[in-house]
C-alpha cells in the first residue's frame, strides 16, 4: 500500500478514506465479495469478524458477528444497495440484536466504495455519511470500543511509515 | 450537548426550546455549521424577526450561542457537540485506516502464496 489519505468533514459528518493497493481491481474486489476474505479485514484488532451470510448482489443481505477478547459477540448486518463490478459498491451497515437480525431504532450507516485502476494497482475510496452524533455513538458502542482504542496506537505507528513510502 | 446537571429551570428552558419544529431545525443547522441569523432566516418562510425570536429561545436554553461579527450575528451550536463529532469521525477514520491496512496485508499475503 503506497498511499493512504483521509478527510473528516465535520460540517457534513462525512468521512472519506482513500487507499491505494498494489493489486488489480479484480483482486481488491474479491476481498469484498468473498466472505472468507472479508472477515479477515472487517473487524478491528482483537475483534475478528465471522460472516455467516454474505449475499453480494444488489438487495443482498449479510450477517456477521465479531468475537471480542472477553468473549463478547457484537453483531451486525449489511444490505447491498448497489454493485457495479469492479468499480463500485454501495452498502449499509447496521447493528443487529442477539438474534443476529437488524436491531430497530438505529439507522444503518451508508458507505459508498469506488475502485479506480491506477498505474500501480487500485485506488479504493470509501465515503461514509453519518446521520448524526447519536448514530455514531451507537455504532461505536457496539462493543468494539476496546478494539478501536487498541487500534489507535497501531495506526499511529503505521501512518508515518505509510506516508514515508 | 446539555450539561450534566440541569436545574429544573434550565431543563424547562431546554424542553421548551426543543418543543418547536422550527427551533429544532435551526439547531440542527447550527450544529452542522456556524452561520448568520440572516442566512438561517432565508431558510424559512417567516420574517427575520420571527427567526430571531426562535434563535433567542435557543440561546436562553444554552443550546446555541450568538456572536456579533461586523453587521452579522453568527450562531454557533454548543461547541461540545462539534468536538464530539470530530472525535467520533476520528474513531471511524481509525477503523477504516485499520481495515485498509488489513486489506493491504491480505493482498500481499496472497501474492506470497502464488509465488
Amino acid at each position: 500500500m503506497t498511499v493512504l489519505t483521509s478527510e473528516k468533514d465535520v460540517e457534513n459528518l462525512t468521512l472519506t478514506v482513500v487507499a491505494e493497493f498494489d493489486a488489480s481491481r479484480e483482486r481488491v474486489w474479491e476481498v469484498w465479495e468473498d466472505g472468507r476474505k472479508l472477515e479477515r479485514w472487517w473487524g478491528p484488532p482483537t475483534f475478528p469478524a465471522t460472516f455467516t451470510r454474505h449475499e453480494f448482489v444488489v438487495g443482498g443481505q449479510s450477517r456477521y458477528h465479531m468475537t471480542g477478547p472477553q468473549g463478547q459477540t457484537p453483531r451486525g448486518w449489511w444490505r447491498i444497495d448497489a454493485i457495479d463490478r469492479p468499480t463500485r459498491i454501495e452498502f449499509a451497515n447496521g447493528l443487529a440484536g442477539d438474534d443476529g437480525e437488524p436491531a430497530p431504532g438505529v439507522e444503518p450507516l451508508p458507505s459508498h466504495v469506488t475502485f479506480e485502476a491506477t498505474d500501480t494497482g487500485t485506488r479504493m475510496t470509501v465515503v461514509t455519511n453519518f446521520l448524526d452524533v447519536a448514530q455514531m455513538e451507537r455504532m461505536i458502542e457496539m462493543g468494539m470500543k476496546e478494539g478501536m482504542t487498541l487500534a489507535v496506537g497501531q495506526i499511529d505507528a503505521l501512518l508515518p511509515a505509510v506516508a514515508a513510502e | 450537548m446539555v450539561v450534566d446537571n440541569l436545574s429544573q429551570d434550565e431543563a424547562d428552558r431546554v424542553f421548551h426550546a426543543l418543543a418547536d419544529a422550527t427551533r429544532r431545525d435551526i439547531l440542527t443547522h447550527a450544529i452542522t455549521r456556524q452561520q448568520s441569523v440572516s442566512a438561517l432566516a432565508r431558510r424559512y418562510e417567516m420574517s427575520f424577526a420571527a427567526v430571531q425570536k426562535h434563535v433567542a429561545v435557543l440561546e436562553r436554553a444554552a443550546l446555541i450561542t450568538k456572536e456579533r461579527r461586523g453587521r452579522e450575528q453568527i450562531v454557533h451550536s454548543n461547541p461540545n457537540t462539534l468536538r464530539r463529532a470530530t472525535e467520533l469521525l476520528g474513531v471511524f477514520e481509525q477503523l477504516w485506516v485499520q481495515r485498509a491496512t488489513n486489506i493491504a496485508g491480505l493482498l500481499a499475503g496472497e501474492e506470497g502464496d502464488q509465488k
